[in-house]
């Protein structure tokens, strides 16, 4: 009891081009106009959410070598969008996903900074890593980055980006008109990198931006993805919004900030969840089956039934049994441009425990998907929902939620409406933002305070 | 072709700074402590949209201005460091409603991927009024701050030289294919590609989304954009040139050339010059815009612009030079100046003011007005999309079946 309420951090990701989404529902609007970004984050900010959340993926999916059709396909620049909302918004954080590996430092670090000065102090980078040659036949590097390097460019570009935000400390620009010095020192924004991945020198040429750098986000799961977060991280974006993996990841994450010199608060874990809300629990559960049918349609059950049997399973009938045949343990030729299928590591031992599963539920290939799938993380009343976000942050399961919609783009509107005063009542989360920057909403200090200062909040 | 009458100038503004002249930041109206916030920017296109112009262009760099062409000069006495060029223009986008958003681009270092579903996308927040300006690098240490290739010293008199030509000539052709791409991928969507079909449960036709197998000497691009085809179709291209080499990527891929005549001689051989490259390049019949680049000292007597240009250049410790004519006089005097330039085939002209906070309310409130007065410019925004406004066509997709 005597352990202060944990103040809940909320944001809003756009939704993506997951079958999570749900486009063929009348609500869904456009996820390329921009009239949907700004109606979607006007929500969160009304709502007072820490962030937005934009993903990226830099290569249309393919499917059995044609481009993969079922889902929402397309999203505009990151970057863009994100400087469009800081003209629409005054308070919300705008977390852009950009791939480290698709992009060079020096225009990686002008992008952010820009967009540090540009929104005021409300920027946030999630550092993704691509390695795959089918994305990369989009750009000039190429694509092959062999897997064990991968980390360590991506932590060689996120040192290197930092040392191109710190060549700027903020005071250089005198800009006085009576004796003509525009600039303090001839050498601002001076740097030199030398190193496996990246070999550069000159000037930086975006000054010290207000938060100094953009909040970093990470989101990989791996050994070495956790302890890259430890290390060079302010938040993660994880996967694990169950009460039990998300308290086991929330501990060992936290566990490993120690050896870096850094705090349990100097990190934050944001997992992404869904969410379905009705007056009613009992309504709510009838709801979520709804926007699992629609998120499962006959098609995409059949085409991810093909992420695990790696064949072409296009003369199944979705509401029919499951195939007799053997998935196809060859390399993975179905599909391209996406993590998912990466997660069936014994797609025989998949196939038949689905086989099994199908049998004794009397389920048609379409039911399995839908069953096996993903249950919204969040099903119930307002009530309940808020309930059980507090709780799982009071039990640190996490810090708070990046919530995932599935309409475009009024999906947010309800939890806005219903859920957030309700979490305010119990004194858990915000009422007013808490100052001009990112980094206020989300308690972490700016770069420049010593270790162990905090933004006063 | 063009809905606009043909007697109307077009009328674009190149923002940069606190403007152009060196020493501008020095002016009380300069709001140099402002230079790196949304606001300063936000209050300068308004005042340009308050004008009516066609667009503007926002100035942008890989490093630190310098006053000279190849190296950094290690001067404090100037505006230093700027932010990005393309999300400026974004952030401004919704705030505006009828300008054009032409932010520069470096084709030299960056990925055609990328910028042009940036331009797409910048397309999409401003509702069709999106464009670039495309640049080339030639700077040595611009090329250091990427460490993927390493560019010999270029002063600006070399440049000038068949040697200094040939050697940007690469950096054109490549520039050229960079536009190529961007272009492509622009068209990798057909208007319709979205269709949403709940009967079938497509969400895209992909019959109608298009790989764009580029390939050239310096990338190799598959496609397609991961943005749908932008409102405009194509935004608007458009480039500064000075000689025959950049004349030649203004023919051929650009909507809009901004040159630099001096005088009217000039600018008939050049405007001569881009037509036949234009004819060559099989665009003949296609609207290309040549527009003049004029840096501009505004004021209501000739006497008081030219005692501003010397207390400037005093102020700097050296005469202002530019690549441009430098027009020091009234708003009448301007006018006569375009419309003899125009008489001679340029389109439009690009202004640079000598100092923002000065010439850009000069241009909106005593130029615009004279070239009004004389049914040389619009009164109202007659378009919703910057094609529109400049006579051009939405085009067809090169990939859609005709």
């Amino acid at each position: 009891m005597s352990k202060p309420l944990k103040q809940i951090h909320l944001a809003a990701h756009f939704p993506g081009v997951n079958n999570t989404t749900v486009w063929s529902d009348p609500k869904a609007g456009s996820h390329i106009e921009f009239s949907s970004f700004v109606h979607f984050a006007q929500t969160a900010e009304r709502a007072k959410f820490d962030f937005l959340f934009l993903a990226e993926g830099l290569r249309l999916r393919e499917q059995g070598g044609k481009i993969y059709d079922l889902d929402v396909v397309g999203r505009p620049d990151t970057f863009t969008v994100l400087a469009a909302l800081a003209a629409v918004t005054e308070h919300l954080g705008l977390t852009g996903t950009i791939n480290s590996t698709f992009n060079e430092p020096y225009e990686v670090a002008r992008q952010f900074a820009s967009l540090d000065h540009l929104s005021g102090g409300r920027s946030a980078w999630n550092v993704v890593t691509s390695w795959d040659a089918f994305t990369g036949e989009n750009f000039r590097r190429g694509g092959f980055l062999p897997q064990d390097e991968r980390y360590s460019r991506a932590k060689e570009f996120l040192a290197t980006t930092n040392e191109l935000f710190d060549s700027w400390h903020g005071d250089e620009i005198v800009a006085d008109q009576a004796s003509g010095t525009f600039l303090r020192d001839a050498k601002a924004g001076a740097f030199v990198h030398s190193g496996q991945h990246f070999d550069i020198q000159g000037q930086f040429n975006v000054p010290r931006s207000p938060q100094g750098r953009p909040v970093i986000f990470q989101a990989g799961d791996s050994d070495e993805g956790r302890e890259f977060a430890a290390s060079s991280a302010d938040a993660i974006f994880s996967r694990y919004a169950q009460l039990k993996e998300g308290r086991a990841f929330y501990t060992d994450v936290k566990n490993r900030l120690a050896k870096y010199g850094r705090r349990h608060d100097e990190l934050l874990i944001l997992p992404a969840a869904s969410f379905v809300l009705a007056d009613t629990d009992a309504e709510a559960e009838v709801l979520a089956k709804e926007v699992r049918r629609q998120q499962v349609s006959g098609a995409t059950a059949i085409k991810h039934l093909e992420f695990v049997w790696n064949r072409d399973l296009s003369s199944y009938d979705p509401e029919g049994p499951l195939p007799d045949i053997d998935p196809d343990l060859g390399d993975n030729h179905i599909s391209k441009g996406r993590a998912q299928v990466r997660m069936y590591r014994d797609p025989l031992a998949t196939a038949r425990e689905w086989r099994e599963l199908a049998a004794a539920n009397n389920w048609s290939i379409r039911d399995l998907v839908i069953e096996t799938g993903n249950r919204q993380n969040f099903i119930g009343s307002p009530e309940t929902v808020a309930r059980t976000i507090n709780e799982y942050v009071q039990t640190d399961a996490s810090d708070g939620f990046i919530l995932v919609p599935h309409i475009t783009p009024s999906g947010l509107d309800i939890f806005a409406d219903k859920v957030v005063p309700l979490l305010q009542e119990q004194g858990v989360f915000r009422t007013e933002y808490e100052g001009p920057t990112l980094r206020h909403q989300l308690g972490l200090a700016h770069p420049d305070e010593a270790a162990g200062e905090r933004v006063a909040s | 072709m063009s809905s606009t009458s043909p007697s109307h100038l077009h009328l674009a503004v190149a923002l940069d700074g606190t403007g152009w002249h060196p020493a501008s930041w020095r002016e009380q109206v300069a709001r140099p402590r402002d230079l790196f916030t949304a606001g300063y920017w936000a209050d300068l296109v308004a005042e340009a949209e308050r004008g009516l112009l066609d667009f503007v262009t926002f100035e942008d760099g890989l490093g630190l201005q310098s006053s000279h062409y190849g190296e950094l000069d290690g001067r404090t006495d100037q505006v230093r460091g700027r932010l990005d060029a393309v999300l400026t223009a974004s952030r401004i986008a919704p705030l505006t409603r009828h300008i054009g958003l032409v932010p520069t681009v470096i084709a030299t270092h960056t990925e055609p991927f990328h910028l042009s579903k940036a331009i797409a996308t910048l397309d999409y927040v401003s509702t069709g009024r999106a464009g670039l300006r495309v640049q080339i690098s030639a700077r040595p240490h611009e090329a250091d701050h990427f460490g993927r290739r390493t560019l010999p010293p270029l002063s600006l008199e070399e440049l000038r030289t068949p040697a200094g030509q040939e050697r940007v000539a690469d950096l054109f052709d490549e520039a050229a294919d960079y536009v190529e791409v961007v272009r492509r991928l622009w068209d990798s969507w057909e208007d319709d590609a979205e269709i949403r079909d709940v009967a079938t449960g497509r969400f895209v036709d992909r019959d109608k989304l298009h790989y764009i197998d580029f390939e050239g000497a310096h990338f190799s691009v598959k496609g397609p954009s991961i943005t749908p085809r932008p409102p405009q179709g194509q935004p608007l291209v458009t480039s500064l040139a000075h000689q025959t080499v950049p004349y030649r990527l203004v023919a051929r891929q650009a909507d809009i050339g901004y040159v630099t005549p001096h005088d009217a001689d000039e600018a008939r051989a050049i405007v001569a010059e881009i037509r036949a490259e234009q004819e060559a390049a099989g665009r003949a019949d296609e609207l290309v815009h040549v527009f003049g680049d004029l840096v501009v000292f505004l004021d209501d007597v000739q006497a008081a612009a030219e005692d501003r240009r010397a207390r400037l250049d005093a102020l700097a410790g050296e005469p202002y030079e530019s690549d441009a004519r430098i027009f020091a006089g009234t708003p009448a005097q301007l006018a006569d100046l375009l419309q003899e330039l125009a008489a001679e085939g340029l389109t439009g002209f690009r202004l640079r003011p000598a100092v923002l906070g000065h010439d850009l309310p000069a241009i909106t409130g005593g130029l615009v007005p004279e070239l009004q007065r004389r049914g040389a410019f619009r009164t109202a925004y007659e378009a919703d999309t910057l094609r529109g406004l400049l006579g051009l066509a939405r085009p067809a997709n090169r990939y859609a079946a005709a």
